[in-house]
């Protein structure tokens, strides 16, 4: 369970990135977190596995306060990939790059072993094992990246902007991954702007807005709403945009996915 | 008139073992405005790094076949020479900005080429204006958004007057709507200018309207090229992972029942009109 309780940040600099979060994300819950460049969408999640500490207000994970504990115990619990996986990559080789955590947390051997292969193969990088992760392209590294988290298999497993850089195979996997990972009760929380990526996932979805949260709610209430969309400079799902334009013909407004396009509209002919 | 022509073109990074792409032909019109696209490692970027010289003159490597850009071989040219006929844009513009003011980091191009003092003014305020940026002119890029930023980079790339931008997603890192900004930008430099534009882009929703002409690579070789209408409407799209966009799956999926549209649409808009045209038209 994460608790964010009135949280407040600052950095440094002075930009105040969370002004008043409120939220809870129980066990098991799948959540994206959207909204526009600056929204403090990253700073919120990175909160979460105790990389930032709020300025003001607190954060618990299953009830410990993250200032009572160092980010490399949270990280056990809460894994964190990153938008750029440069900032995260630095092995010789992919097979080194996933170990490198297990060795850190004091796995043996043995495990070590069976869970990079594990990883390896679920991520559909077993022919990199080898290879240096600065060779392979964008969308490679950031599975790599996905990869070094996932094996030592934390409970709350946070992506920010997974989707960038993956072409549609990769993110039709992503998401078939995030499903499975989900069903076997991990929490995962993904940060993008993937819309589409969204509707296809339907989780539940956090809007935030200039450091607050501004919506929170189904993705088909959330997703629909033009005017929350355009508040966090993201763009209407494609097929809903077409149903707000079909309105006036008495269409509903909240469609998102194509197959129940399709089913409206065949209705509707039917009826004629 | 051609302005990209490649023959035969084969390129092996150094010490890879297979080659990014082998005997790939292509043909690029003067004033085209080509989408790129294809599943990640498919040789996009490599074509992209060819385009300006970048391969074989910065990367190195095996290069073998023939590359004309605008006029010029790009083997037997500088990486310098060839900038100013073809311009680059990468995914992230923090790569690419580096100057104290937005108005330097335009100029600084056209400070290498040498041309004088007003000519320069009056080319940064010119690329600066037609990208919406004119108003960030002394700020320091590093304190812009991320849109802003690519903006100024596109600006950059501008100053030069190239025939030729290509960008490689240039949106990955803009939240929506920014993105859309920039491909109307983009899109503007075509229609008004006739500059000709490569861009690669995974984001098919947004960018296909603006485009003549779609061309999808897989494991380095060229497998559809068309008109996007066309070019969307081929079962390959969906094996090779071409996220192709969902107001055309839904054309597909009404075909499947029986309900053909209008026209293949490339945007919500269009999708509408058809489906709304179609509605009446069957009751009427």
């Amino acid at each position: 369970m994460i608790e964010v309780e009135d949280v407040y940040f600052t950095y440094p600099n002075g930009v105040e990135a969370l002004r008043g979060v409120s939220l809870k994300i129980a066990e098991g819950e799948f959540v994206a977190i959207m909204g526009q460049n600056g929204a403090g969408k990253t700073t919120l999640v990175k909160h979460f596995n105790g990389l930032l500490k709020p300025t003001k207000g607190r954060v618990l994970i299953d009830g410990v306060d993250t200032k009572q504990v160092s980010v490399a115990k949270l990280s056990r619990k809460v894994g964190f990939v990153f938008q750029n996986p440069d900032h995260q990559l630095f092995s010789e080789t992919v097979e080194d790059e996933i170990s490198f955590a297990l060795k850190n947390f004091g796995f043996d051997n043995k495990v070590i072993g069976e869970r990079v292969d594990w990883a390896l193969n679920l991520l559909g990088l077993a022919r990199y094992r080898k290879v240096s992760p600065f060779m392979l392209s964008g969308g490679e590294r950031k599975r790599v990246a996905l990869a070094s988290v996932l094996a030592w298999d934390p409970k709350i497993l946070i992506l920010d902007e997974p989707t960038i850089g993956q072409d549609s195979y990769q993110k039709e996997r992503l998401r078939q991954f995030i499903i499975q990972m989900n069903h076997q009760g991990k929490t995962v929380i993904i940060v993008t702007h993937d819309i589409e990526f969204v509707v296809e996932c339907e989780p539940r979805v956090i809007l935030m807005s200039n450091g607050k949260v501004i919506a929170d709610g189904e993705a088909r209430k959330v997703l629909t709403d033009p005017d929350l969309i355009n508040k966090s400079s993201l763009i209407l799902p494609e097929i809903t945009q077409v149903f707000i334009n079909l309105n006036d013909l008495g269409f509903p407004r909240d469609v998102m996915g194509v197959y129940e396009a399709k089913r409206l509209i065949l209705e509707r002919l039917k009826k004629t | 008139m051609a302005i990209i022509e490649a023959e035969d073109l084969t390129y092996t990074y150094p010490f890879a073992e297979k080659s990014a792409f082998k005997n790939l032909s292509l043909r690029i019109e003067k004033g085209e405005f080509v989408l790129l696209t294809g599943p990640s490692g498919c040789g996009k970027t490599t074509l992209c790094r060819c385009l300006n010289g970048l391969i074989p003159h910065f990367y190195g490597g095996r290069l073998e076949g023939k590359l004309t850009v605008a006029g010029l071989k790009t083997t037997e040219h500088t990486i310098y020479e060839i900038a100013k006929h073809v311009g680059l844009i990468f995914q992230n513009p923090e790569n690419q900005l580096f100057a104290l003011t937005v108005e330097k980091d335009v100029a600084f191009g056209l400070e290498n080429l040498g041309l004088p003092r007003e000519e320069i003014r009056k080319r940064v305020d010119w690329a600066l204006k037609i990208t919406g940026t004119y108003d960030l002119k002394y700020r320091a890029p590093f304190e812009l958004s991320g849109g802003q930023q690519q903006r100024v980079a596109i600006a950059s790339v501008l100053a030069m007057q190239p025939e030729i931008i290509v960008l490689d997603e240039p949106t990955s890192f803009l939240d929506p709507q920014s993105a859309k900004n920039i491909l109307e930008v983009i899109h503007q430099l075509n229609r008004d200018l006739d500059i000709t534009i490569i861009l690669v882009e995974h984001r098919l929703d947004l960018a296909s309207r603006y485009a003549d002409r779609v061309i999808v690579m897989k494991d380095g070789q060229i497998v559809l090229d068309g008109e996007p209408r066309k070019v969307f409407l081929q079962e390959e799209t969906k094996l090779i992972g071409v996220g192709i966009p969902k107001v055309v799956r839904l054309y597909i999926s009404l075909r499947k029942e029986g309900v053909t549209l209008n026209r293949v649409p490339l945007s919500p808009k269009e999708a509408s009109q058809s489906i709304a045209e179609a509605l009446t038209f069957d009751r009427g």
